[in-house]
């Protein structure tokens, strides 16, 4: 299950981690560091379920609005 | 080159001449018990493999020659274990490419390498790299001697008409059209399958915007037989290239061009050349063998069977060249169709048999689907956030193992377990290990009559096996109503062979493998899937489930 109480001793700092950490970045460079940290995080966290249930709350409330273009398929 | 490929047969040369059959000059179309169309590896594995079972094929091919260019190169486990049934495994590995590695490179570092069979104790390598038309000729000379197949090349259908009981044909030939009754048709006739067209059927899926090069090279070079992919390498900036050796000093370049790249222009040599030079090197010295340039698509057909008529191999479905599933699950197709097919031609099991073909063969066209295509969302990313992940994963995989097993630049043809088959006995006692009912046989080293043997050879028979490990006498086996059965004992090593068909399992493998204990008996099919198992030899159990491995339970 999902945990979304608060978990963190320190929340200021980690916050303020997060954004430090693309500070000096490029959009692109910026999107390669958050997925390499998802990566990382997936697999510390393991458990498949508790993952599609983060992804599940992360596209809440989003309505699709289009793709990017790049090397897009065709059904 | 070094001489080998002296006093060799050179297959992509060989025309056969069309003859004339005494069927066209019949007044009545002649009925045949199973026609095929399409003699390429599928069409032929599946006429050799009714043949040693004693039914008669039909086997008609449009063409005259066998494949144009390399096409298929890898041919996996498997597979090879299915040509060591049909009498032409050991020509297929003495003439291949042995592989077992794997390297995966990122723009200019080697990211990590991987071995494909890291276990010891199986006859056949994980795979073997044979350019397919070595690997149709060589099925074309097991065809061959075998009086049960009648090949007609030239032999062209134009239309048909399925029937209640069977499959009219309109053929044509060079000289003239004819017409064939079949019992049983079986369309092994490609991705284009003319048949699938004339029945108004479809193979649906995902078409794939991207375009790739496949450059056969012939040259002298010092790189290891092993699979070589690049990720975004400087020689081919943000595409990828896979690097392959073949036989007689050939190498297969595939590299990745992108959705825009013209496909006229880009196979000419001047355009070709100066990237096989970027990837070797200026002072690497090669020829061109074969040029092509190729998109693919994902797809399949709702139903493999369709009353009389089964589809298999490419006919039947796609997958993209990631992951080497198309020849090989064709082959595997063939495999699965052909016992089943043998034991209804023969009235030995009902017709609702050739379903399971259906369901077992449609599972594994998904799986394969499956992979190929979280192997090509790898390799060609569809987003910016696709690539950042795809990325990602390369940079991490450099020090971080979890993110090997993320890297997907193929996941190279497993042979699919029928879990949920219909033929499947489910278990009722414990056991560990894959061979669950639906798994393929694992191979082990054995000796048999003292000396040392592989297991699946032993399964070579071309029935159903009833595998018993114990020690003493044999227990008698039911009775079968016709249906091949035949008992194989396992003694662990140094017991005494007590008859013929008992093997010893020299190195304890066998029974590690098969998580067996003195009793266990396993029930084994034609095609060398496991139908059931149980702790203990009881001939009631053994017959129900050859009843229902059959269509009859």
């Amino acid at each position: 299950m999902l945990n979304t109480e608060l978990n963190l001793a320190a929340p200021d700092d980690v916050y303020e981690a997060l954004v430090a950490l693309h500070r000096d970045l490029t959009p692109e460079q910026s999107r390669l560091v958050n997925a390499k940290l998802i990566l990382l995080l997936a697999n510390h966290v393991g458990d498949a379920a508790v993952l599609r249930e983060a992804m599940a709350k992360a596209r809440e409330g989003i309505t699709p609005a289009g793709q990017d273009s790049t090397l897009r398929t065709t059904a | 080159m070094d001489g080998s490929t002296a006093g060799r047969v050179d297959y992509q040369s060989l025309v056969f001449p069309y003859a004339r059959s005494p069927d066209q000059d019949a007044p009545q179309p002649v009925r045949h018990p199973v026609v095929i169309v399409g003699a390429g590896p599928v069409g032929l594995a599946a006429a050799i493999d009714l043949a040693q079972q004693g039914i008669r094929t039909v086997l008609l091919d449009d063409d005259d020659r066998l494949s144009n260019g390399s096409r298929a190169i890898c041919f996996a486990k498997r597979t090879l274990e299915i040509f060591d049934r049909l009498g032409c495994g050991e020509r297929m590995v003495g003439q291949g490419v042995t592989w077992n590695t794997g390297k995966v490179f990122f723009r200019e570092e080697p990211v990590y390498s991987f071995n494909l069979l890291p276990e010891a104790g199986h006859r056949r390598p994980a795979f073997i790299n044979l350019q397919q038309y070595y690997v149709e000729g060589f099925l074309l000379e097991r065809a061959r001697a075998l009086p049960l197949i009648d090949l007609r090349w030239k032999n062209r259908v134009a239309g048909l008409e399925p029937q209640a009981d069977g499959v009219l044909l309109d053929i044509e030939t060079p000289d003239g059209g004819y017409r064939l009754q079949a019992d049983w048709l079986v369309a092994a006739d490609g991705a284009r399958s003319p048949i699938r067209r004339a029945m108004g059927l479809e193979s649906r899926g995902q078409t794939f915007r991207d375009r790739f090069l496949i450059a056969d090279v012939r040259m002298d070079a010092p790189f290891p037989a092993e699979r070589w992919f690049w990720f975004d390498p400087p020689f081919h900036p943000n595409q990828s290239v896979l690097l392959h050796q073949q036989p007689d000093g050939v190498w297969r370049i595939d590299f990745q061009l992108g959705w825009d790249a013209d496909p006229v222009a880009e196979r000419q040599p001047e355009r070709v050349i100066p990237r096989v030079q970027a990837l070797l090197g200026p002072e690497a010295r090669f020829e061109l063998e074969w040029v092509s340039v190729y998109t693919f698509s994902c797809l399949r057909m709702e139903r493999f069977r369709h009353g009389r008529v089964l589809f298999a191999g490419d006919s039947a479905h796609g997958v993209s060249p990631f992951g080497a599933r198309g020849a090989n699950s064709g082959v595997q197709d063939a495999e699965n169709l052909a016992w089943k097919l043998g034991l209804v031609a023969a009235g030995r099991a009902p017709e609702s048999l050739l379903d399971s073909y259906d369901a077992e063969r449609v599972h594994a066209a998904d799986e394969n689907i499956l992979n190929s295509t979280r192997s090509t969302d790898f390799i060609t990313p569809k987003n910016e956030a696709s690539r950042a992940f795809r990325d990602a994963t390369l940079e991490l995989a450099r020090d971080c193992a979890f993110a090997r097993r993320l890297v997907n630049s193929g996941r190279l043809s497993l042979p699919s377990t029928y879990r949920d088959s219909p033929l499947n006995t489910p278990d009722a006692e414990a056991f560990d290990g894959p061979m669950q009912p639906g798994a393929p046989a694992a191979d082990a080293p054995v000796r048999v009559a003292g000396e040392p043997a592989w297991f699946l050879a032993q399964l070579e028979h071309g029935g159903f096996t009833g595998l018993w490990f114990g020690e003493g006498e044999a227990p008698p086996l039911p009775a079968t109503g016709g249906l091949p059965l035949r008992l194989l004992q396992v003694v662990p090593a140094g017991g005494a062979p007590a008859g013929a068909a008992v093997i010893e399992d020299a190195e304890g493998m066998l029974a590690r493998r098969y998580d067996a204990r003195p009793g266990t008996f396993y029930l084994l099919r034609p095609d060398q899937h496991v139908a059931a198992r149980w702790r203990r030899f009881e001939p009631a159990l053994v017959q129900a489930a050859l009843a229902r491995a059959t269509g009859q339970g």
